[in-house]
């Protein structure tokens, strides 16, 4: 009997189709990933595993089996049974899933006696076990702690505890490395590799991460609009794909084993004058006690026509570095040296254009605050921006919530190139954007480096996307830079051990690769 | 130019951000409410009776100040004659026990009284509040500071308190309801300052501001077309459910005795006089009590309606808390 | 935790020093014969001349708001027209028109108002948090519907409303209660409570309509949150999910609102005051604002400011205690 077994599955939330006639089952004991961009209905099918569409609004139509229980006609104490106990769930982010207000252990013993008649302390037990089992050290002590005083990794870790509290037969992780920094995805990835190894539960990984689902699944099945796409072991599907989308999200991926020398680009004149020089740039935050440095002491160099790749995980300070380059922060020590004619690029589009004014009359300010008055000319400039991003110059009027996502970082980046800068710092431009529209915009900045002689630099968290872009790199922790250099040299050769745990952390597309890579992993954390 | 226009087209993208901003859409959202039309449609009806005051009584053919001694029981002490408090084809609501006005002339001008005073005082309130409040967001650290501390200052001092040792110090001279308004609006702006601060203080880093700054633009210039349209939302909720407060407030100065002083008719200060006639002459009590209470309900249900137009994802908030699947 | 109580501390006196300047600043500074205010109608000129050189009126302002902090701290000597008082600290002035010292004044009628806010807020608690939680736990059925409505209501109806209702129908109509008249709780605590009753409820019932809608929100907010949803997905039912989660995150928010109106409370109850006629701190405002007894004035509005900062404070630092999320920093 199969442990999962979905037939014709269908959700509607109101008019929305989110999935539209999806089957498919999963052995006991087996590993499928569900991968497909936003809006394909992924996380939609994870969620109907454990009915959780129930008394939501969503209307679900199908059959969905899991672990022998009909789950969309189950009663309540039927399904209360399944879930947690037969099939556990991981969410996405780990600080808002836990309780805020109650202790991890206890958080864990409450799960754990609802699917066992067993006293306090023994369920408590039960719970600093596990957590021992994932990984989290000194448990008993740790137990008591509640969700905001672990770190990210730490908080998975412990929702990956609480799924295997009851020892469930299968195990549902909604994108449950999305929220982290490679490194520690990495490790959550490994955790998920040996506990399936040693426990033998099932597991359906749902992922819009390609090389995620590479590293851990044996099957992979690819969504689109609700629908799959196809479906099959993870080595043929990603090596061979049959279907033409399957192929084209493949092709958008970046890669960071590109082994095409395509990328290799003349790059600025080495001699010729820096657009911005930044020197021993310091940014101090809190006060008293609690000072800590977000960037310690950076320095950096960008030439005319050159992007700049500054790459570091979350709290390495290189967001703060960017807003210094730009003016919108004020360093606490240091020189930013050069041109002022610098713009931005921001992570979210959403927010980064006011929903209120038209999408005009944003790419018109820096032009406006320059004293432009002649309206005929503001929009003809505007218009010719527009069309310079890939838009139609007839959008002016236009507003926001009218566009995607990748179109309204086109916008922003149109808005970026109104003043006519030398220099566009980009903080992570494609991070909130889907891997196919992510490959298209990170195209137009190219497009536009080259054509307008621009000078780029490019803050962000994938060691991918950066490599693809950039000529020069720069890694930073902690509010330093610890190795900079040209990509060849970083990625090729690279010499600082931070930098080599974190190429061993990307994961790989090649499930053979991925095996190797965790294999390194393994070494050099026994090394360190 | 590799990046084909054809790839993206002009078609609106299917957005996931739920509906447009626009005012459209949200008398659209507020159509929707059934409570909130009706409350509505109240308040309308006192501000029309409010505004022709003068056309109304005319029509009824009533004075507010003229005494009908004739119409009450002087041998009884002056309970009003006939039943219901004199409730009739002359006086149309009856007549004030012991000095025969008129009711319903002087329920119509107390309506004049009332709105007029809590909308008065509900623009002080937000004048003073939204310059105070953008001032601290906005200003450097120590502006902020002394904005605060003079924010923890008024609101240490009860809104009721001073507006009671103002009014009693303030010359008679000045016109009551003015100088009421006025009271109300320095001493309740506490609120909306704090409410414009936090708001204020949470956008001025949002990314579009930031853009808007690296566009060149000056502060002042951002807080008008970055901040204040995203601050309309919140501050007009609250707005709406400052009106009705201030209505209670005004009502209770006047119940006290320090709020508007007679001849001029208000509900508050009907209500108080009513106190002592409530065994004879019910209706007196009854139905300025009964319209304040229509009044302030109304405002607040509309207010409300108000809140849940601009912010579609309160309520669906509340349908995400969902029912969850074990009842 | 300590450097945040401090800070606290440290503002809230600071706000107390700045509300003194500021009353000082209205009713010393205001125009008109300010010892002749002072002293009340009564006073004959030579006692307005004795008050304006005791009140040292010819000196400067500043020297003026001097000597009124030095009574609050140290204490100062008074004429009482007839002989030579001393005030202790902290002596907020002297009465000329009850021969009485504030400072006295006020005590007398604190367990008064004590008496009021107490009763009220232990019924407003009740009633506000249990029809809260009701109408969240029956959501999605008529009687959330009715709840919010007699909520709505609540929050509509104006005080002195709810207290003539509650009058005319308990003591005039069905005559269960007596008519309120305060008696001390120290006389005779039956009595105490019986008058006290209706009082009680009328403020009562104003208040919980708030409590009522801000438990209801909080509640439904956590629901909303990512973690509820992780609960239902591992199995607890939905009454352990109101038990444990949804009413945990309502904990923070109504306690630190509790104590900000429990100190609110004592100078805000005017209404309820005059309208049943208890002789608590409000209603001695009243009564000495319309006879313009300024020292009175002064000395309750610093007393009630007092009250209200407390509960600020107070309210601040059991949020951050019971929110625990919160830094205290």
């Amino acid at each position: 009997m199969s442990l999962i077994e979905v037939t014709d599955l269908s959700v509607r939330f109101d008019e929305v189709r989110a999935v539209d006639g999806v089957s498919f089952t999963l052995d006991p004991g087996a590993a499928l990933g569900v991968v497909g961009e936003s809006g394909s209905g992924k996380s939609t099918v994870a969620y109907a595993l454990l009915g959780l569409h129930r008394e939501t609004g969503a209307s679900v139509s199908g059959t969905v089996k899991v672990a022998g229980v009909d789950v969309l006609t189950a009663d309540e104490r039927e399904l209360r049974g399944l879930r947690g106990g037969k099939a556990a769930m991981v969410f996405q982010d780990p600080l808002s899933s836990l309780d805020p207000y109650y202790a991890i252990g206890d958080q864990i013993a409450e799960v754990y006696r609802v699917h066992h008649r067993v006293s306090r302390r023994a369920a408590r037990a039960r719970a600093v076990e596990v957590l021992d089992r994932v990984g989290i050290p000194d448990a008993v002590r740790r137990s008591r702690s509640r969700p905001h005083e672990f770190s990210g990794g730490m908080r998975q870790r412990a929702l990956i505890a609480m799924a295997l509290a009851c020892s469930p037969e299968l195990l549902v992780a909604d994108e449950p490395t999305t929220a982290l920094d490679v490194t520690v995805q990495a490790q959550i990835l490994d955790l998920l590799h040996e506990l399936r190894a040693e426990t033998g539960m099932g597991l359906l990984l749902v992922t819009h991460d390609v090389g995620v689902a590479a590293e851990s699944v044996d099957d992979i099945l690819v969504m689109r609009h609700g629908k799959v796409v196809e479906r099959g072991p993870v080595g043929s599907v990603l090596a061979s794909p049959r279907e033409a989308y399957t192929q084209e999200l493949l092709a958008a991926v970046p890669r960071i084993d590109a082994s095409d020398t395509s990328d290799v680009r003349p790059g600025g004149a080495e001699t010729a004058e820096p657009v911005l020089e930044a020197r021993d740039l310091r940014k101090v935050y809190g006060k008293g006690k609690q000072v800590f440095p977000a960037v310690d002491g950076v320095s950096v160099s960008v030439r005319p026509g050159e992007t700049l790749g500054v790459v570091g995980e979350s709290g390495s300070g290189k967001t703060t570095l960017g807003r210094m380059l730009v003016g919108l922060l004020t360093p606490d020590g240091g020189s930013v040296t050069g041109t002022s004619d610098v713009q931005m690029v921001f992570q979210d589009p959403a927010s980064a254009l006011n929903p209120r004014r038209s999408i005009g009359e944003s790419i018109a300010d820096p032009l406006r605050a320059r004293g432009e008055k002649d309206e005929e000319r503001i929009r003809a400039r505007v218009g010719e921006l527009l069309v310079r991003v890939g838009l139609d110059p007839t959008l002016y009027d236009r507003y926001p919530h009218e566009f995607s996502g990748g179109q309204r970082q086109r916008v922003c980046i149109a808005r970026a190139l109104a003043p006519s800068p030398r220099l566009i710092v980009c903080d992570e431009p494609v991070s909130s954007l889907d891997v196919t529209t992510q490959a298209q915009v990170l195209s137009l900045l190219d497009e536009l480096r080259r054509e307008l002689g621009l000078a780029l630099v490019f803050v962000a968290h994938d060691l991918a996307v950066v490599r693809q872009v950039s000529d020069r790199v720069a890694v930073m922790r902690r509010g330093r830079v610890v190795e900079s250099g040209t990509v060849a040299e970083v990625y090729g050769a690279p010499k600082d051990p931070y930098t080599k745990q974190l190429l061993a952390a990307v994961p790989a597309l090649d499930p053979s690769v991925a095996a190797e890579r965790r294999s390194e992993r393994k070494e050099l954390a026994e090394a360190a | 130019m590799t990046q084909s226009l054809a790839l993206l087209g002009t078609e609106a993208a299917s957005s996931s951000e739920g509906p447009a901003p626009g005012t459209r859409s949200f008398w659209r959202r507020l159509r929707a409410q059934k409570a909130a039309m009706a409350a509505g449609s109240v308040i309308a009806l006192l501000v029309l009776t409010a505004l022709a005051a003068p056309l109304l009584t005319a029509l009824a053919g009533q004075d507010p100040n003229a005494y009908h001694p004739e119409a009450v029981d002087s041998a009884a002490g002056g309970v009003p004659l006939g039943s219901f408090g004199g409730i009739g084809a002359e006086h149309w609501l009856g007549v004030e026990p012991g000095t025969g006005r008129d009711l319903f002339a002087r329920i119509v001008y107390g309506a004049r009284v009332s709105l007029g005073v809590a909308l008065f005082a509900t623009l002080v309130q937000l004048a003073i509040g939204i310059t105070l409040g953008l001032a601290a967001a906005l200003g450097g650290r120590w502006t902020d500071q002394i904005v605060s501390r003079f924010t923890d200052v008024n609101v240490a001092l009860p809104l009721m308190v001073l507006a009671l040792a103002l009014l009693a110090i303030v010359p008679q001279s000045v016109p009551r309801p003015v100088l009421i308004a006025l009271v109300m609006g320095l001493v309740g702006w506490s609120g909306v300052s704090k409410l414009v601060r936090a708001q204020a203080l949470a956008l001025k880093h949002a990314d579009h501001v930031e853009a808007a700054r690296l566009s060149g633009w000056s502060t002042w210039r951002i807080a008008r077309r970055e901040l204040l349209p995203s601050l309309a939302a919140p501050i007009i909720t609250y707005a709406a459910l400052m009106v009705p407060s201030n209505i209670s407030v005004e009502a209770a100065l006047s119940f006290l005795g320090v709020g508007i002083k007679p001849p001029t008719p208000s509900w508050g200060q009907m209500i108080t006089e009513a106190d002592t006639w409530y065994q004879t002459a019910p209706t007196y009590l009854l139905i300025p009590a009964g319209l304040l209470f229509v009044t302030v309900l109304s405002l607040t249900v509309f207010g409300e309606g108000v809140r849940l137009a601009l912010d579609p994802r309160a309520r669906t908030r509340v349908l995400r808390a969902g029912k969850g699947s074990a009842a | 935790m300590t450097g945040f109580l401090l800070r606290r501390i440290a503002g809230a006196l600071f706000v107390l020093f700045a509300l003194s300047i500021v009353v000082y600043a209205i009713f010393y500074v205001a125009p008109g014969d300010v010892a002749r205010i002072a002293c009340g109608p009564r006073c004959s000129t030579a006692q307005v001349d004795q008050v304006r050189e005791q009140l040292r009126l010819g000196d400067p302002v500043y020297v003026q708001y001097w000597h009124f902090l030095q009574g609050i701290v140290a204490g100062r000597d008074y004429s009482t027209g007839t002989a030579l008082a001393h005030c202790d600290a902290p002596c907020l002035g002297f009465s000329y028109q009850t021969d009485q010292q504030v400072t006295q004044l006020i005590l007398a009628k604190l367990p008064v108002t004590a008496s009021l806010v107490f009763g009220a807020f232990v019924l407003w608690i009740v009633i506000g948090v249990g029809t809260g939680v009701l109408s969240v736990w029956r959501r999605g059925r008529l009687s959330e519907r009715v709840l919010t409505w007699l909520t709505l209501t609540g929050t509509a109806t104006p005080v002195f409303v709810i207290g003539l209702l509650l009058i005319i129908v308990f003591c005039s109509t069905l005559a269960w209660l007596p008519f309120p008249q305060y008696v001390p709780f120290t006389e005779d605590p039956e009595q105490w409570m019986w008058n006290l009753l209706l009082p009680w409820f009328a403020l009562a019932l104003l208040e919980s309509a708030k409590y009522a809608r801000l438990t209801r929100s909080s509640m439904l907010e956590t629901l909303a949150d990512d973690h509820v949803r992780t609960f239902r997905a591992f199995g607890v039912s939905e009454g352990a999910i109101l038990r444990r989660h949804a009413l945990r995150g309502a904990v923070a928010p109504v306690i630190a609102l509790s104590a900000l109106d429990f100190g609110t409370m004592f100078g805000g109850a005017v209404l309820t005051e005059s309208l049943f006629g208890i002789p608590g701190l409000a209603r001695e405002l009243v009564e000495a604002v319309k006879v313009v007894d300024l020292p009175v004035v002064v000395g309750l509005v610093m007393v009630i400011g007092f009250f209200v900062v407390l509960a600020n404070t107070v309210a601040d630092v059991l949020y951050a205690v019971a929110d625990r999320r919160v830094v205290l920093a």
